[in-house]
């Protein structure tokens, strides 16, 4: 017993010499951002519920389990709201754990609050900045160690930034949080931080390095599966420093990047990666439903349900990840799937099946209710026969029998949806209409309409209740029969994709649209002969087939380059030599064979036939060929082959049978034209007859057409070796 | 009270977010807490054991739902509660003996005890009164020294008491926290030493040249193989290494250093290397009152594979790992499932648990306990000696007053 006790009290002595002063946190319960709207506009981000838990108690776990003694908790929107919830729980009361709030109404963004914060001078020592939205259950201590060190030995080492290995998802270059796609430059010996970029420029596909990035750093490791957890460990100067650069707002995006650029100062960043550990920020609903999932499947332990009991309701785990807390009166014919959380008192109704979705406190779901993957919060009475698909519903929604929610919709506070009423895809639905202004500088106006709008809610609940009047009158159509509520329009503040930050899955046409961009992007860096920026862009998965779509696509551009052409040159009497060394280098540019060629360019010319104005077919077939007849030099230099002639009878049968009918019924005629006019050899028409031979049925129709003419040649042929032979 | 209160605040949130883990540290600091609980208790001249009891009750039950699955935890506070109500028996006893058999005897000190004639209080011997029902051998054999020094005290103490009852009240009820926390402190050190007293019984069950097999890592087992080879028994352990904490890893390490024969096996291994196994020994989460044991994932594995070959399957249990509860009990969460990093790492397989592009279809499971059923158990090895599976209730009967068996009800209509 005597050896653990005395490597307990070393490892004591060794903190206290290390940290003089108490460990403090910022922690930042206002997100300045936009991204919850219309939730935010009743209540703070930091209180809606996680897993029927507001996200704060997470985070203030977490700083109190990993050994922070002193907390201040930035309020900014909503800060009364804030303040009487950390009042009601325990929060301020604890021991060991000091939290004290500052309240401030005129900050706009993190840097106004870290420059009032050192104004306060209430930061003593180093100090861990986070906002009310994070979770995570990582050890402080490695970090902290790593960090004091590091100042030790360079006291321009000022933070230290958390980071987590993530896939992005290669498709959507996306993370699982929603966020962007992240690119960071990592000195792989010290873990110097010297390039961050979360807003790459996706359509080139090209990232920018400063070349003195590359001249000054021996080696350099450039990341893009890291996920940045935003727990960061600061120095005090970090405060001075936003106080000096009084343009600083958001920590990544100018305080980070500020440093990164600025040699000047010379101040480093460095990052911490964690492996075992979990963090990760809601920063928007594809978070919130990410994270979510997360703690269903205990990645956060133990910060999950059954473990920390929050409140006074303790909730059980059963089987197949089922978190179930007391009092809960279920029917026996309802089936409540795997991962899922149900709160206190709720009532569930006959055949009603709940899936990998989370429901609140107190609430009333009616019999024949479908819901899967949806967040529906406390005191949500949903009636008889309602469809709830990947949605989050607020507290004290309700929905009337039959109502349907379609994936990605956001019921805030107290909105009715009326009877049978289907919510289309994405849509947010708040009592509150949306605010106007929008555009121009979307952090300062954000900060102005908040606190407008707040204290609007603060002040009176009548008004929303006279809104709430005013709305049933207005527009009982928006929400179906007896619904309460305006539907936000959905291009709101540059959100041009709703479904990245929803909670419904991506759709999957989306993710094989991206696949597809992704791949024109691919074939534009190839055809511009750059390379990739890094192998890690191209995606594992190109295999044969992708190759082929590239293909199929590139032919039709081509064939398109050509006819253009064609009708250009057909137009303005272009000489055919002139014609023939265009569509030669368009040739080359696109990395093509002669058998393409002729089959593009005798495209051109049957469409440019079809496309003369002719009465019947007799007189297409006239137009044909004179086109022919004229044009055939063109096509004569790509003719030499057998096969290249092949090419054009397949070409022509191929657009008898999709894009051309007209010629169906010509089919043989024009063929035996071209062979009368050399465009095609006898041989060339006998091959193609015989690599038909195993073809279906269906393919089969113009062979067959033209069985006559094949007959003939065949016989000729047969009599000319015949000929030979005797 | 507030004090308290912080203080209870404080270490349920230690438990909550497992900050203590092992049911031995918890056990132990359990105790010690609700030491510190009652030395904070104030006690009123009236009604000691009951305000006592209530003390600790509602504490308890705060420490029993922060972790639920530390049974340890309950098992401290019912053992605590068993003390206070033996305790006061004993002083209860004491008094009405002195006192005779007055009518006056009937008075508020007995409230406590009310459903007990106080006729039979004072016929009933001290010890055997602490049980409710007849006495087992072991009780009759530890008690013999309790009971024999009781005659003693209420023969001394009966005279002062007689002369005057107001200041015996108050003497009575300093004594009855004085004596608690004695008996308190006894368990303290009890769970303390509860290594060295299972140490101690290990020559009698490893002989020379044995194979014993064990899995993962349990203090109680380490210092019971160390003692078998102090005692210069040369025998070899296999390790099986415990997946997926790998605390097998550190047992065979420290049992290596102590010059300990020892073979690392994997978990997988265990079927085919038990046939030359001669006997298994491990080490328990917590005992059920029927003789089952609640052990780390996997045991149960090496249970069902010892039963196939035959091979002893001894459990070594400090006491405070003895819990009165049944396994199909309700109030007993069996399991605990932890965080699935455990098992991988979280950035490598991000991407199959990326549920919004329809890929997030992975899900890890990561138990910490496996339930072995009695018959799989040939022994129990605890504090007190070698016990078979089915006499396990009995051996907690001696610790666990009935009435404490739910800490909660009890509790709630307390208030």
């Amino acid at each position: 017993m005597g050896a653990p006790k005395k490597s307990a009290v070393r490892v004591s002595e060794d903190t206290d010499e290390l940290v003089r002063v108490p460990l403090q946190a910022i922690l930042l319960a206002d997100s300045f951002t936009t991204k919850f709207r219309p939730i935010t506009l009743q209540r703070p981000k930091v209180l809606l519920p996680l897993l029927n838990v507001p996200m704060i108690n997470y985070t203030l776990m977490w700083l109190e389990s990993a050994g922070v003694e002193e907390v201040f908790v930035f309020c900014c929107a909503h800060s009364k709201q804030v303040i009487s919830y950390l009042e009601k729980t325990q929060w301020l009361s604890q021991p060991n754990f000091t939290v004290t709030t500052i309240e401030s109404h005129n900050c706009v963004s993190a840097g106004d609050a870290l420059r009032l914060i050192y104004e306060r001078n209430v930061i003593h020592g180093d100090f861990v900045l986070i906002s009310g939205d994070t979770i995570s259950n990582m050890s402080l201590t490695e970090a902290l160690r790593e960090h004091k060190e590091r100042k030790k030995k360079d006291s321009n080492a000022v933070m230290t930034m958390v980071i987590k290995r993530s896939k992005p998802n290669p498709a959507i270059r996306q993370s699982r949080l929603g966020t962007d796609e992240l690119f960071m430059a990592i000195d792989p010996d010290t873990k110097q931080l010297l390039y961050y970029e979360d807003k790459a420029d996706h359509s080139k596909a090209i990232l920018h390095l400063e070349k003195s990035l590359l001249a000054d750093n021996p080696s350099l490791s450039l990341h893009h599966d890291k996920q940045d957890c935003y727990i960061d460990i600061c120095s005090p100067e970090v405060l001075s420093l936003f106080t000096d650069n009084f343009d600083y707002q958001h920590v990544r995006r100018h305080f980070v990047k500020g440093l990164l650029v600025d040699d000047l100062m010379g101040y480093k960043i460095f990052v911490h990666e964690i492996y075992s550990d979990y963090a990760a920020r809601i920063d928007n609903f594809r978070s919130y439903d990410t994270v979510s999932k997360d703690i269903i499947h205990r990645w956060t332990y133990p910060l999950v349900p059954d473990v920390m009991n929050f409140g006074n309701t303790a909730t059980k785990l059963e089987r197949q990840g089922m978190y179930r807390a007391s009092e809960i009166s279920q029917s026996q014919s309802a089936v409540i799937g795997p991962f899922t959380s149900i709160g206190f008192g709720t009532k569930i109704g006959n055949n009603t099946k709940i899936s990998s979705s989370v429901v609140g406190e107190g609430c009333k779901i009616g019999s024949n209710v479908y819901i899967e993957g949806c967040y529906i919060w406390d005191n949500v009475i949903i009636e008889d026969g309602c469809k709830l698909r990947n949605a989050v519903v607020c507290d004290g929604v309700t929905m009337k029998s039959g109502a349907v929610l379609e994936p990605g919709v956001i019921l805030s506070f107290k909105v009715v949806v009326g009877q049978g009423f289907v919510v289309p895809c994405y849509s947010k639905v708040s009592l509150l209409q949306q605010p106007v202004e929008e555009d121009s500088d979307e952090e300062l106006e954000y900060a102005d309409s908040t606190s407008a709008i707040t204290s609007k809610v603060d002040t009176s609940d009548e008004e929303v209740a006279s809104q709430v009047l005013d709305t049933q009158l207005h527009s009982a159509s928006e929400l179906g029969v007896g619904g309460v509520g305006y539907i936000w329009s959905k291009c709101e503040g540059g959100h041009e994709e709703e479904w990245r930050h929803s909670v419904a899955p991506i759709p999957a046409d989306k993710i094989s649209e991206a696949m597809k961009i992704m791949e024109d992007e691919l074939e534009l860096t190839y055809d511009g002969s750059i390379l990739p920026p890094s192998g890690e862009l191209k995606p594992d998965c190109n295999d044969s087939e992708d190759d082929d779509n590239e293909d199929s696509r590139d032919d039709t551009y081509f064939e398109k380059e050509v006819e253009a052409t064609f009708l250009r040159a057909a137009q303005e009497n272009i000489q055919e030599a002139h014609l023939i060394l265009e569509v030669n280098s368009l040739k080359l540019s696109y990395n093509k064979v002669a058998a393409d060629c002729a089959g593009a360019v005798f495209y051109a010319l049957v469409k440019y036939a079809l496309d003369t104005p002719h009465s019947s077919a007799d007189s297409l077939l006239q137009n044909v060929k004179d086109i022919l007849r004229k044009w055939k030099n063109v096509l004569r230099p790509y003719l030499t082959d057998i096969d290249d002639q092949i090419e054009v009878i397949l070409k022509f049968e191929e657009m008898c049978s999709e894009s051309a009918k007209a010629f169906a019924p010509l089919f043989t005629s024009i063929l035996h034209f071209m062979y009368e006019e050399d465009i095609v050899e006898e041989d060339a028409i006998l091959n193609w007859d015989d690599e038909k031979k195993d073809a279906d049925d269906s393919d089969k129709v113009f062979v067959k057409q033209a069985q006559g003419l094949i007959e003939w040649l065949r016989n000729a042929s047969e009599e000319d070796d015949d000929d030979e032979e005797e | 009270m507030p004090d308290v209160q912080s203080l209870v605040n404080d270490f349920v949130n230690q438990l909550k977010t497992r900050k203590i883990e092992g049911s031995q540290a918890t056990a132990k600091q359990t105790a010690e807490f609700i030491r510190s609980v009652i030395s904070q208790q104030r006690v009123p001249h009236t009604n000691q054991a009951a305000t006592l009891i209530n003390a600790v009750r509602d504490v308890g039950e705060q420490l029993i739902a922060a972790n639920p699955v530390e049974l340890a935890v309950g098992n401290v506070v019912r053992r605590v509660l068993h003390i206070i109500r033996e305790e006061d028996h004993s002083l209860t006893t004491a008094a009405v003996a002195g006192l005779g058999l007055t009518a006056a005897s009937d008075d508020e000190n007995d409230v406590d005890r009310d459903d007990h004639p106080v006729l039979s209080a004072a016929v009933v011997a001290a010890a055997a009164r602490s049980t409710l029902r007849p006495p087992s051998l072991q009780t009759l054999l530890e008690d013999m020294p309790d009971s024999a020094a009781i005659p003693p005290t209420s023969s001394s103490g009966g005279e002062s008491e007689g002369k005057s009852r107001s200041m015996d009240k108050g003497s009575i009820g300093r004594k009855l926290k004085h004596d608690v926390i004695e008996a308190v402190n006894e368990l303290i050190q009890d769970i303390a030493t509860c290594y060295d007293q299972i140490a101690e019984q290990a020559v009698e069950h490893i002989h020379q040249n044995e194979v014993i097999l064990t899995l993962g890592s349990s203090k109680t087992v380490l210092e019971f193989l160390c003692a078998a080879k102090e005692k210069k028994r040369s025998f070899k352990v296999i390790v099986a290494e415990g997946a997926p904490r790998y605390q097998g890893h550190l047992l065979a390490k420290e049992l290596a250093a102590r010059g300990l024969q020892t073979t690392l096996i994997t978990d997988s291994a265990i079927f085919a290397m038990i046939s030359r196994v001669n006997m298994v020994i491990v080490g328990a989460h917590a005992v059920m009152a029927n003789g089952g044991v609640i052990a780390p994932v996997g045991l149960n594995m090496v249970a069902l594979a010892a039963q196939r070959h035959a091979v002893p399957f001894v459990v070594l249990a400090g006491s405070h790992k003895l819990c009165p509860l049944y396994p199909h009990n309700p109030e007993v969460l069996l399991n605990e499932l932890r965080s699935p990093s455990e098992l991988l790492d979280f950035g490598e397989f991000s991407d199959c648990m990326d549920s919004a592009s329809g890929a997030g279809s992975l899900h890890v499971v990561n138990p910490t306990f496996d339930y072995v059923p009695p018959k799989f158990v040939s022994l129990f090895i605890t504090d007190t000696g070698g016990h078979n599976p089915s006499y396990m209730y009995k051996l907690i009967a001696d610790y666990y007053s009935a009435d404490d068996l739910v800490v909660k009800r009890r509790a709630v209509t307390g208030n």
